[in-house]
């Protein structure tokens, strides 16, 4: 496998459905960071066949994860710290999104206030249903597959 | 402080107790002639509704309050471009208590985060409507001695008949409960009424299109209005707009207790020939409307008398 230089600090980003790590790089705001990131697409692997893996090197405190657990809560996440992975987070589904999906219903207030945050509420874990805090719209967007 | 944004804003606790106060201010009006003074209503209604802005504008002059307000956005400062939290900080220096309507779903909700006031949503978009539930939980309750063990037919425009939302999620905490979805396909109940609410609750419901069947066996008959302003397409509206209409042969199928419910404004949904019929009460409804509004107003002030 390729190799990209081992992290002192930072956060190695497994398991990502192959071709999806441009989009998790964009919904993580990467682009922002001022950090070394590696992006490796279509990587082997034997669970997945292909994969994408992120890279990132940074304090561990600088980036919120949780936003993963809705995009794909397989991709495993590994905390590394002084070389070595000290821990790997386990993704949930974030009971809140911020300012990370968009209302698409013409009649919510989002619509015509652009300045309002969009917030999505997780109103059922089971089925994995987020609802537009102000309109109570279902998210019909982008999913992930299983 | 508490707002009012939906009907499950109350447990079932305080709307008993709103409900109680109402009937109380039904049989004692001398008692809360007063019971405002001093104190200001601002109704924010950035569309049109006469009948609402006024049940609450009565509701507050009953009280010995007063009022203030806009009816429409082209005479508010949204016209100018004002956001809505902007304009309820500024409205929040004016008055004691406000009542908001407005197209848009979920401006009462954004008005609120930032009010230092207590906000009542009048009605936003095709999402709440919670004070014609309270006034439909009245009627009900008074006319009927119930909120429990019911078949209730809701009758029209139920995908975008806010008022029909509202009145399910706050009667499915009743025991039961049953309804009757009696609507064309196209203005079926969204599915996150049915998923969030009639499913998970376990509400016994059918949906049927035609209103004849549906009759002989209901308490209630909720009827509705198709509204023009929900549709952005004119020729769907006017295929949609005279799909029901309950006359006098129709109402010869109902039983001899059951009620008629209507938001109002009613159009060609009732026919007049109904209205002498005792079973008939939306007029009632609206006199009911300014009893819950008084209980509402003197509640969120927590005002007590």
């Amino acid at each position: 496998m390729l190799n990209v230089g081992q992290l002192n600090e930072g956060f190695v980003l497994d398991h990502i459905e192959a071709g999806k790590s441009m989009e998790i790089y964009r919904y993580l705001k990467l682009d922002k960071l001022d950090c070394c990131v590696a992006i490796i697409k279509n990587a082997r692997s034997n669970k997945m066949g292909k994969k994408d893996i992120i890279k990132v090197e940074c304090p561990i405190d600088m980036l919120d994860l949780n936003i993963l657990g809705f995009i794909d809560h397989n991709i495993t996440v590994n905390i590394i710290k002084d070389g070595v992975i000290v821990d790997k987070k386990v993704l949930a589904l974030p009971k809140q999104l911020v300012n990370i999906i968009k209302c698409k219903n013409p009649r919510c207030i989002t619509s015509v206030e652009h300045e309002l945050d969009h917030v999505f509420i997780l109103t059922d874990p089971e089925k994995e249903v987020y609802r537009c805090k102000y309109c109570e719209e279902k998210y019909t967007g982008h999913k992930k597959k299983h | 402080m508490k707002h009012l944004m939906s009907p499950l804003d109350f447990s079932v606790e305080e709307l008993d107790h709103i409900l109680d106060l109402a009937n109380d201010i039904e049989n004692h009006p001398e008692k809360y002639a007063h019971a405002c003074a001093g104190k200001k209503l601002a109704t924010l209604f950035y569309e049109p509704s006469t009948r609402t802005r006024l049940s609450f504008e009565a509701a507050m002059l009953n009280l010995g309050g007063s009022v203030l307000g806009f009816s429409s956005a082209d005479s508010s400062s949204a016209a100018k471009g004002e956001s809505v939290s902007d304009t309820i900080r500024v409205i929040s220096c004016y008055a004691d208590i406000c009542a908001m309507r407005h197209p848009k779903e979920g401006a009462p909700m954004v008005a609120a985060s930032k009010s230092s006031i207590p906000v009542i949503n009048a009605g936003d978009g095709g999402h709440q409507h919670p004070t014609q539930t309270l006034t439909d939980l009245l009627t009900i309750r008074s006319l009927k001695g119930r909120l429990n063990n019911l078949t209730i037919g809701l009758c029209g425009d139920l995908k975008f008949g806010r008022t029909v939302h509202s009145l399910i999620h706050a009667l499915v905490r009743y025991p039961d409960i049953r309804f009757v979805l009696i609507s064309p396909e196209e203005l079926r109940i969204p599915d996150y009424i049915k998923e969030n609410v009639l499913d998970k609750d376990h509400i016994s419901y059918k949906e049927v299109e035609r209103m004849e069947d549906a009759l002989p066996n209901l308490d209630l008959l909720y009827m509705t209005r198709v509204q023009k302003e929900r549709f952005f397409n004119e020729e769907d509206y006017v295929r949609m707009k005279d799909f029901y209409i309950l006359d006098k042969k129709k109402m010869e199928l109902a039983p001899s207790d059951m009620l008629v419910l209507h938001p109002l404004p009613r159009v060609n949904e009732i026919s007049v020939e109904v209205d002498e019929d005792p079973r008939a009460v939306y007029f009632k409804q609206a006199q009911f409307g300014v009893y819950v509004r008084m209980a509402l107003i003197l509640t969120l002030l927590e005002i007590e008398c």
